[in-house]
């Protein structure tokens, strides 16, 4: 999924301070699963603002939505009878999400309330964590299933740097050493001869080196 | 031989090669590097200079090394891929050979966290391998990576790094065949206290006949203090400071701890060179370099071999 966090109440607060009415819209794909900008999100943070704003002496009109995936313009359209109604919207979605409002309403301010982080998977409750970096050429066949670009902090390819200490990354103990868990992963498999194959200078033209990237399916279109 | 480098040319000779290192200043200070160059002179057959060690914005390996070029010294350019894409590393390289530094090193680098800038990008456009591959097409291919040709393609003494300390130990004799096989010509390891660990290691490398292909040259550091080698054994990752040398360094009283520093160091290098297939030493005395002359002589390997 891909992973968000909630903003400082005040870095939005401080977006919207001059509106009198706005549609807070959550999503209810990744950043629900993420708890970051659901449905229980977006109340949360509208008593929030609320609040803030009653303090204040001002008032807030805040019309909630949770839309079912703010990265698909059929969602996106069900915004479209509040949207004149409002100053701005302000987007519990992730990045794509609140550019494909933008994409909707040219003539509306759009605001994001969350940090869209990354693509991860749950690891416990409460914790996700990296797993994968969308670099558009999968070498997961290579690494045992295991991602060194997503998960080895300098990327590395082709094994563990100096810093590889009792399973550690030398940036902190909290991360796992991947290429610790690739190896691990390779004698379990009885792989371990295919670590000396060398991996290639990586092609980054399928990653941000080919500038914005873009899927299309002439069959589907 | 490969290239004109002074270092391949000792090692190649059947000498045990010596390598001390230069760390650059931290601002316009030339004359830093010089003073620091001239301790070494004489006693080294080619000074490694970092590539922004630790993280910290120095002044850049290339300018540093011409300063030791002028003095007719032998630069061992260090090249990290933290800081540089693929056509700047190339770019350099080219200069780097065109000014007459034939010696290199390719590391990944430390990382951003660790230095003055931890908000920096790092770039990884290749790993350490892949670095060797590059340097090494460029060399016997005339090649760029990409694949196009060179006019006058630069000839590369290759060097890599190997730590023999880090985890997984199982990896790391596999870790340095697969640099072998990348292209690295010579080989500067981690700082070695643990002498037992790394016969270990060398036992490894022999049994696959990898010291064969490659010269490998054991690092070691003298320590300045017990402050220090407290400091490298909890702190530095990827080190080995046994704490029976932590001990040995805290015995003496504080101004005579430098000089036992200097003995471990020998004694260290003494043990070193018994053992099969290690071709070099590489000293990393680091903002210490007086310490080198003295550390040599008393090693036995004063004078270097005039080639």
């Amino acid at each position: 999924m891909i992973t968000a966090e909630r903003k400082p109440l005040a870095e939005i607060i401080d977006s919207i301070d001059g509106c009198r009415r706005i549609v807070l819209a959550g999503c209810n794909e990744c950043v629900t699963v993420c708890a970051a900008g659901g449905r229980k999100e977006v109340a949360m943070l509208a008593s929030a603002l609320q609040m803030d704003f009653m303090k204040r002496g001002k008032t807030l009109e805040i019309h909630e939505m949770t839309l079912e995936r703010q990265c698909d313009p059929e969602y996106v359209e069900q915004l479209a009878p509040f949207i004149d109604q409002v100053d701005a919207v302000v987007s519990m979605a992730c990045g794509c999400g609140v550019q494909e409002v933008v994409r909707r309403f040219k003539s509306k301010r759009v605001y994001p309330a969350v940090n869209t982080k990354f693509m991860g998977a749950s690891e416990r409750p409460g914790v996700w964590a990296e797993r994968c970096h969308g670099c558009g050429n999968c070498l997961l066949g290579l690494t045992g299933g295991i991602c060194p670009i997503a998960r080895c902090s300098k990327r590395l390819m082709n094994g563990p740097c100096g810093g590889s200490s009792k399973g550690h990354c030398e940036i902190s103990n909290d991360v796992d050493c991947v290429w610790q868990l690739i190896w691990d992963r390779m004698k379990e498999l009885g792989i371990e001869a295919r670590y000396e194959d060398v991996i290639m200078a990586k092609d980054w033209s399928t990653e941000r080196g080919g500038g914005p990237r873009k899927i299309v399916r002439e069959d589907l279109q | 031989m490969y290239t004109e480098s002074v270092l391949e040319k000792v090692m190649r000779a059947g000498h045990i090669g010596v390598t001390g290192e230069c760390g650059p200043p931290r601002g316009a200070m030339p004359e830093v590097v010089k003073e620091k160059a001239s301790l070494l002179k004489g006693y080294v057959d080619a000074v490694n200079v970092t590539d922004n060690q630790t993280a910290m914005v120095r002044m850049s390996s290339f300018a540093a090394s011409m300063f030791l070029r002028q003095m007719d010294m032998h630069p061992v350019m260090q090249m990290v891929s933290r800081d540089r894409n693929r056509l700047a590393m190339q770019a350099d390289i080219i200069g780097a050979y065109s000014h007459g530094i034939n010696t290199m090193l390719c590391l990944s680098g430390d990382h951003m966290k660790f230095g003055d800038h931890p908000m920096a990008t790092g770039v990884f456009d290749l790993d350490s391998v892949q670095a060797i591959q590059m340097v090494r097409k460029m060399r016997d291919e005339g090649k760029f990576q990409g694949g196009a040709d060179i006019k006058n393609p630069p000839k590369m003494f290759i060097g890599a790094a190997a730590n023999p300390f880090a985890d997984p130990f199982e990896l790391r004799v596999a870790r340095l065949a697969k640099k072998v096989k990348a292209g690295a010509d010579f080989i500067q390891t981690q700082c070695i206290f643990n002498v037992d660990k790394f016969e270990l290691w060398m036992k490894g490398v022999r049994e696959r006949g990898l010291h064969k292909e490659v010269f490998i040259m054991a690092g070691v550091t003298p320590m300045k203090s017990v402050g220090a080698a407290r400091y490298m054994r909890n702190k530095v990752p990827g080190m080995d400071v046994p704490a029976e040398l932590v001990d040995r360094m805290a015995k003496p009283p504080k101004e005579k701890q430098a000089q036992e520093g200097i003995d471990i160091c020998v004694e260290t290098i003494k043990r070193l060179l018994d053992i099969e297939g290690v071709s070099g030493i590489h000293i990393m005395a680091i903002e210490w370099e007086s310490a080198v002359p003295e550390i040599v002589e008393r090693s036995g390997l004063y004078p270097r071999p005039k080639l």
